[in-house]
Parts: structure tokens; C-alpha cells; sequence
């Protein structure tokens, strides 16, 4: 008997992907009974789901952000553990986006599909690095997914920041990341780069670096970026590196620091226009999404001949993956925000 | 290419002029020559390329992209040469960057149909960032904010010496200005300028608001009328002759007529004017003579042209701008009576017994060719560039303002081949980066002449940096004149300003676009 093409099993649901045979959610984007989780960013982990199964990260960060949910039932899988579910295998398998995120591999009577979450391609030293597995069907998401969207190496990001904090000794440079991911390479690559002078935390990036810390990520000497009292810049902060949310980096809180250089770790920095709203000084094209050529590249490395595109900009992307042979099908599904500033 | 496409990286997003002077004074620490002299005629706006169009760009990019996929890309992007940076798909070479002197050196000996093969070849081993760079810096819409001046401060601070010395020297120099560097790097000695012909940087006034015309001691003032040409320096040394514009454009092969008639040596200073026997002609009749690579001898007896001088730089190799104005007016009379120069005459000192009546003279004069007075302190040196207090620009009526170009439209008709109608805008700071920053303030379609209607045209054509249907986005650096009857507050209008009956008073061909209005100039207007 010939495998059932997941489009007769998995359905697009006002509360998101749902998978008939096993009869449960993947990131759902509205409370449900049983959902997979693929990451702890806000927008793939909601709260208020009766059972939730992901990684024992993905676990740790939704507990961390959502409260601890006590009535919930959690279910840890390591990745390339297998668990039944109805009548499918679910098992999970590194995505390389942030600490604990994974591809949700089902498996029903034959027939394959793998739903990413967000992904990416490059080596990251605070997450598992991306391992493609082999399915019928590839979900993606299609954050930067418009040809112009092609990330530089990272490193050399990395080295323009230490460049200007060279140039710029007597001043601070303050960088926004978001706090799920970005915060804590930015942190593994400055240390991978050979700074290993201390690096000043926002108040709101601590409990989260913390967190990575206690699953095993060293991010080295970290200190409270809050020190300084309003109004009287600290001078340890001169020729320092200091992270902290994008609100606050052009906000109030950024008045302490002296002579702030604003610097900001984000894909989106690769168009100047839109780098250039907000007041940035310093773009640093670090994201945690594939870039277009990592789009295309892992469908090939999947070997999927359908591609679903769950979020982003799909029309780019639908129009390329035909021009190469995939069957590409677009979603439309709505509510994933990007909370992890990509 | 590297240092230099991260330069301009770095300026884009750099409001603060402190800032951009580390920048770029870092940069002349590292990179290499003659690359950063390259840089440096870059940044001051002397390096162009004509033969490369946009257009040439957006060909380039169709020989490797989907054109739908380009399509998306620059409507997302929304800049021509950013677009095709970003989306040049990479290959594998073993080529090495490009230095920016190859890049010069390439563009100038390439034949323009040829052009396209070799800037190809360029962006294969470049990254986005120096794909970027090259493109703006052939297609000639760097608009980093950096203007001749800074770039010159820089290089003051980066061979720790005086900016006026920078500016002394900087006419006798052509990229890329070894001989400049290696004086900074205390390599060699300070540029010899004795036998050139150099432009010495000119003196400039601030124009007298009225709210400070009764504050100020008249007395210790000479006054002349400030003439309605284009002001201009003589220089003659070592039996080479120049007629400069006061940006140091060479403009002498249209004024042929007056340079032959230099017999002398020195540097004067004075307004360009057309006209027989000191009965000076309106000044569309010298726009008639303006942007010419040469001249036709019936233009020459039609319009003639003169200088009407104003000032002495140099009596031979005498340098006397360290003179107070009266000697150095003495010193011009003496000189005008000795050499009794052709094509040349005296402007005249206005005689005034009080501020009132220099005040009756100014309104009194409309109609002539005269754009109002100079008031030019009496013990006040001659200083380059515009110093505080010493010379005023005391401009009499029509409200005028100088607006830069920012996008010009098809026109209707027998016009809709030419992009005939110019939205024009003003200085002012952005609210919220307090960076420099043109905002539109009016519209204008008439004003100009068929010629001049064909000169913009093409200027436009050549400077467009971006287009939208049918109308093109030019680069930030063409200045109108612009006359309108009043002005008044608009809130549907994000300058807040609406002009009446704007028109194209005159193409200021000669104006830097920084020297153009603010904002403010005109809600001062408001009445
Ligand atoms: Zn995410
Ligand atoms: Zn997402």
C-alpha cells in the first residue's frame, strides 16, 4: 500500500498545524489539547496548552517565560528519541536556532513530513547546529525570504563591532539583541573572537543567559549593565561592550551609558533603509533565520519534493523552489511575529 | 575596495560629525595608496563616471537574476544599487577585491559599451557591502553626508595640521593627491604651488537678517553693490591664466573673451557679468554663456562678458590677503590704474551717511542688475571661507530662496519627453537623528528657457538615483533659485510650508547644494 501524502493527514486549523492521526498541534498559536513545540519563542510557544511535548530546553524556557503551568502535562524527547503518538512518531531533531530548538519529525504509515519552526544554517556556539532528516514533506518558514536576504559571516560581523570599539575607546557600545538566542551568541561569538573582558547585561537579558548557562553554555564573565545610577555614566562602561532589548538601546535607559555607539544584531540590518530607522550606528547583520541561499539549499539537502511555507515572505521563495521542481504550497498561516528579532 | 566600502558602511549611518571625522581620518591611517587618495576625490565629489548609467546596473543584474525575483527584491529594497548588491549571486572566484585604484584606473581606459564586462568582473570576489560600494561609487550616489569641507578637516587632523593650510593647497592638487599625503606623512615637503595657477579658497558673507541691521555699527563698514553674476576668481601666474567659479570650477573655456584679455599677474576677485561698457545685461543673458565647453564667436559679440572687481588676492606674488579691506582697496585701485585691465572694471564704493540711507538705496534698487549690498568691515583680512562679522550679503526684495533638486517629472504634451517639472526641497534637521536632511517645499515648471529646459533634462538623466514611474529621484546636487510670491504654513505639506506661484528664478549651476536654505529661511517668510 503506498504511503498517504501528509496533505491527507495534516491540516491547516485556525489554531495551526494540526496532525489528524496523532491528533495534536504543532506550535499552535491558540491553547489547544496536546501540542509539539518546535522553540521557546513567544510567538511558536503560547501558553495555556494541556500537554505540551518539546525539548527539556524548549521545556526549561517556556517555564521560565510562561510561568510554571502545573496543571500542564510535559513530556521531555531528547533529539532522535522516538515517541508514539495516536498512530504517528513524533521524534525531534536540531533546528540550530536557538538553545533547545528543534524540527518536529511525524511519521505516519510511511509518509513523512518535518515541520522546522525557525532555522538556521550556521555554526552557533550556544545551540545544536541544524541536522537536515530526510522527509516527504519540508515546512519552512520564510522569514528572509527574498533573494537580497543573504547573511554575511558572522565573525566578520562580529570583528566590525570590535573594530569600532577600538576606534571609539572613551565610548560604549551598546548592542540590541533580543533576549531568546540573540543576546547569548552574540555573547559565544564575542568570546569566540577573543573578548574576554567582561560583558555588561541589560536586566532583562540576565535570567535568560542564566539559563543557558545551567544547560551548559559558559557565556563567561557577565555583569549587570544597571550599575550606574540615571544621570551618572559609569566610567567602567567606557570601551565596553553592553547588551540590552532594542527598546531600550535608543531608549531612557541608555542615557547612563557614555556616549552610547548604537549597535544592533539582526538580519533585518542587511537593507541600509531599514537599518537606518531607529537611529542604529552600527548594523550588525547577525540572525538566527536561514538566509535566502540556506532557504533553497536545505530543501535540496531534505530531499523533500514538497515544500510548505508556514510564515514570512513566501511568495519569493514559492516562485524560486518551483523554478527548481519543488511542489511549493503556502500556508498563510498568521500569528507567527517573529518575537526573536530574526 | 575593503577599507573603502567599509568607510562609506560606517558614514552612511554616522550622523555625528565627530564621529565621521574619526572614521574617516582612521581610514587614512590604513589604507593604502593611491586608494584613499581615490577615496578621498570620492568623498569631495571629484571622481565621476558619466558612462555608467543606472540603467547599465539594473542590465548587469538581469544577465544573472530572475527578473521577478529582482523585481520583488528592489520593490522591497527600494534603491537600484543597493538592490543589486545585495542580490548578486555569489560565485567562487580566485580573483582578488578590486583596489579602488584598479576600479578608477578600469572605468577611465574602459570604452563605455565595455563597461558592463568589466564591472561584472568586479562584483564576482566582492562582498555585498563592497558590491554596494562600487556601485554607488560608479553610478556616482555615494550621499554619505560628507562634504568637501569635512574631508578636509580630516585631513587637517590627520597630518595634525592647520585646515586653511588644506585649503591653500587643495585647488593645486589632482587625485589621488600623492603629493598630499605624502606632505601629511611628513614624507615629503608641503606641495610647491609657487608657478600654479592655483584658486585660493574666496571669501564669503553672511547675509544681514533684519533683526540685525540695528544692531550693527555701519560706520565700520564699506559698502558695494553685490551684482547679479556669478562671482568669480582671476588668476594669472607664470603666464597661465584661470577663471574659476567660487567652488574652484574651472570655467574659463566658456569666457574666453576674458581671459585673453588678462595681461597681468595676480589673483582678483570680482563677478562675472555680460555686458558693453559697463552697462551690465540681465542675468539670463550671462546663463546664456554658463556650462559651455566653448563658444561661438557670435556668441561672444552678442553676450560679452567682464569682470567686475571687487577684491585683491595677489598683486603678482605679492600675497595681500593679511590687509584690512581699505589697503587692500587701495592696493585694487592702484592695480586697476597701473594695468588698466580689458574686460575688467572697478566696482564702485556706495557712499552712505547713515544706515538709513543705505537702506533707501537697497529698496531703490530693484530693477537693476543688482542683488542688493556687501558690507565688508573696513579693517577685516581677507578670509577664506565664511567667517562671523566681517562681510555681510544685505539682499533687497523678492522673496528668493535657494532649493535643491529632489525629483523631476514628465511633462504634459509637447514636454512629456522631458522631465520637465521639479519638486524641490530645503535644509533642515531630522527631528529625531538631527542629521541634514532635505524636505520638499514647493513644485516648479516654468521659469527656464527651451535650452535650459534641454540642459536639465539631461541632468537629470545623468543623476537619477532612483525612479518611480514617472518620476525620477536625483542626486542631492543641482540648487534653483526659486521666486514665489509668499509663502505661507500648510500642514498638509511635511515641510509645514506651501510657496504661491513658485517659479524657477535661475539654475544655480554654480552653487554647491549645501550652501542652499533651511527650512527656516522660509517659515521666516511667513507672513
Ligand atoms: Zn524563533
Ligand atoms: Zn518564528
Amino acid at each position: 500500500m503506498a504511503s498517504p501524502h501528509p496533505e491527507t493527514w495534516v491540516e491547516v486549523r485556525p489554531q495551526g498545524l494540526y496532525v489528524v492521526p496523532g491528533d495534536f498541534y504543532v506550535d499552535p498559536l491558540r491553547a489547544v489539547d496536546r501540542a509539539v513545540i518546535t522553540h521557546g519563542h513567544s510567538d511558536h510557544a503560547r501558553a495555556g496548552h494541556r500537554s505540551v511535548m518539546a525539548t527539556v530546553e524548549t521545556l526549561a524556557i517556556m517555564a521560565h517565560r510562561l510561568g510554571a503551568q502545573p496543571e500542564q502535562d510535559k513530556r521531555a524527547l531528547a533529539y532522535g528519541e522516538v515517541m508514539r503518538v495516536g498512530e504517528t512518531e513524533v521524534s525531534l531533531h536540531p533546528a540550530g536556532h536557538v538553545l533547545g530548538s528543534a524540527q518536529v519529525l511525524v511519521e505516519y504509515q510511511g509518509s513523512r513530513i518535518a515541520v522546522s519552526g525557525d532555522y538556521k544554517r550556521r555554526a552557533d556556539p550556544t545551540c545544536a547546529a541544524f541536522v537536515p532528516v530526510k522527509c516527504d514533506v519540508f515546512v519552512t518558514e520564510a522569514t528572509f525570504g527574498l533573494p537580497v536576504f543573504r547573511h554575511p559571516d558572522d565573525r566578520a560581523e562580529i570583528a566590525k563591532l570590535l573594530d569600532s570599539v577600538r576606534l571609539f575607546p572613551e565610548r560604549c557600545h551598546v548592542v540590541g539583541v533580543y533576549s531568546l538566542g540573540k543576546a547569548q551568541r552574540v555573547i559565544g561569538l564575542l568570546r569566540e573572537a577573543g573578548w574576554h573582558r567582561p560583558i555588561f547585561v541589560h536586566g532583562a537579558l540576565q535570567p535568560m543567559c542564566a539559563l543557558y548557562e545551567a544547560h551548559g553554555v559558559p557565556l563567561g564573565d557577565l555583569r549587570p549593565a544597571t550599575a550606574g545610577a540615571k544621570g551618572s555614566p559609569k566610567d567602567e562602561f567606557k570601551g565596553a561592550i553592553v547588551l540590552a532589548p532594542p527598546s531600550a538601546i535608543i531608549d531612557r535607559w541608555a542615557r547612563r551609558l557614555p556616549d552610547p555607539v548604537v549597535c544592533m544584531a539582526s538580519g533585518w540590518m542587511r537593507v541600509r533603509q531599514r537599518a537606518r530607522q531607529g537611529g542604529v550606528e552600527l548594523p550588525l547583520i547577525i540572525s538566527d533565520h536561514a538566509d535566502w541561499d540556506e532557504l533553497l539549499q536545505t530543501f535540496d539537502d531534505v530531499g523533500a519534493p514538497e515544500i510548505w511555507i508556514t510564515h514570512g515572505r513566501e511568495e519569493a521563495l514559492m516562485h524560486a523552489a518551483s523554478a527548481r521542481g519543488y511542489r511549493a504550497r503556502a500556508l498563510a498561516l498568521v500569528g507567527y511575529e517573529d518575537e526573536g528579532g530574526s | 575596495m575593503t577599507p573603502f566600502a567599509n568607510l562609506l558602511d560606517r558614514l552612511i549611518y554616522t550622523p555625528a560629525r565627530n564621529t565621521k571625522l574619526a572614521l574617516i581620518v582612521d581610514y587614512f591611517r590604513h589604507a593604502p595608496d593611491p586608494d584613499r587618495g581615490w577615496a578621498l576625490a570620492a568623498l569631495t565629489g571629484g571622481l565621476s563616471f558619466p558612462g555608467v548609467k543606472a540603467g547599465a546596473i539594473r542590465d548587469l543584474a538581469m544577465r544573472r537574476v530572475d527578473p521577478v525575483l529582482f523585481q520583488w527584491s528592489y520593490d522591497y529594497v527600494g534603491d537600484l544599487a543597493e538592490t543589486t548588491a545585495l542580490i548578486w549571486p555569489e560565485r567562487r572566484t580566485n580573483r582578488a577585491w578590486p583596489t579602488l585604484g584598479e576600479v578608477v584606473h578600469g572605468l577611465q581606459t574602459t570604452a563605455r559599451a565595455d563597461a558592463p564586462d568589466v564591472i561584472e568582473e568586479w562584483l564576482d570576489p566582492l562582498d555585498a557591502t563592497g558590491r554596494w560600494a562600487l556601485l554607488k561609487l560608479i553610478t556616482g550616489g555615494l550621499r554619505v553626508g560628507v562634504s568637501a569641507r569635512l574631508a578636509k578637516v580630516a585631513l587637517a587632523e590627520y597630518g595634525k595640521v592647520d585646515a586653511t593650510e588644506i585649503e591653500e593647497v587643495w585647488h593645486g592638487l589632482t587625485p589621488p593627491y600623492g603629493e598630499l599625503f605624502a606632505w601629511l606623512d611628513g614624507a615629503a615637503p608641503r606641495p610647491d604651488l609657487e608657478d600654479k595657477p592655483v584658486f585660493r579658497p574666496p571669501m564669503l558673507a553672511h547675509p544681514l537678517e533684519d533683526a540685525e541691521v540695528a544692531g550693527l555699527d555701519f560706520d565700520a563698514f564699506l559698502a558695494e553693490w553685490k551684482w547679479d553674476g556669478i562671482r568669480v576668481q582671476v588668476v594669472s601666474r607664470a603666464g597661465q591664466k584661470r577663471l574659476y567659479s567660487r567652488t574652484g570650477d574651472d570655467i574659463g573655456a566658456g569666457f574666453p573673451d576674458v581671459l585673453d584679455a588678462v595681461s597681468f599677474e595676480g589673483v582678483l576677485d570680482g563677478e562675472l557679468l555680460v555686458g558693453i561698457d559697463g552697462d551690465v545685461r540681465p542675468f539670463n543673458e550671462l546663463q546664456q554663456r554658463l556650462n559651455r565647453k566653448s563658444v561661438t564667436a557670435a556668441m561672444l559679440r552678442k553676450h560679452p562678458a567682464f569682470v567686475r572687481l571687487y577684491d585683491i588676492l595677489f598683486d603678482g606674488r605679492e600675497d595681500l590677503r593679511a590687509l584690512p579691506t581699505m589697503q587692500r582697496r587701495a592696493r585694487l585701485e592702484a592695480f586697476v590704474e597701473r594695468h588698466a585691465p580689458q574686460r575688467m572694471d572697478l566696482s564702485e564704493v556706495v557712499d552712505f551717511s547713515s544706515s538709513d540711507e543705505l537702506e533707501r538705496m537697497r529698496a531703490g534698487a530693484r530693477g537693476t542688475s543688482t542683488e542688493g549690498l556687501m558690507l565688508k568691515r573696513r579693517d577685516a583680512p581677507y578670509v577664506a571661507g565664511r567667517p562671523k562679522g566681517l562681510w555681510y550679503k544685505w539682499k533687497r526684495g523678492p522673496l528668493t530662496v535657494d532649493a535643491v533638486l529632489m525629483y523631476a517629472q514628465r511633462g504634459h504634451g509637447k514636454r512629456s519627453s522631458f522631465y520637465s517639472d521639479y519638486t524641490f526641497g530645503a535644509w533642515r534637521e531630522n527631528p529625531e537623528t538631527g542629521a541634514a536632511e532635505l524636505v520638499p517645499v514647493g513644485k516648479a515648471y516654468f521659469g527656464f528657457t527651451d535650452d535650459e529646459l534641454k540642459l536639465l533634462d539631461k541632468w537629470v538623466r545623468d543623476h537619477t538615483v532612483n525612479r518611480f514611474g514617472p518620476v525620477r529621484e536625483v542626486e542631492h546636487a543641482l540648487v534653483f533659485e526659486v521666486a514665489f510670491d509668499s509663502v505661507n504654513r500648510s500642514p498638509r505639506h511635511k515641510s509645514g510650508v506651501a510657496m504661491r506661484f513658485p517659479r524657477i528664478a535661475r539654475i544655480r549651476w554654480d552653487k554647491p547644494a549645501a550652501e542652499a536654505d533651511r527650512l527656516e529661511t522660509l517659515e521666516k517668510l511667513i507672513e
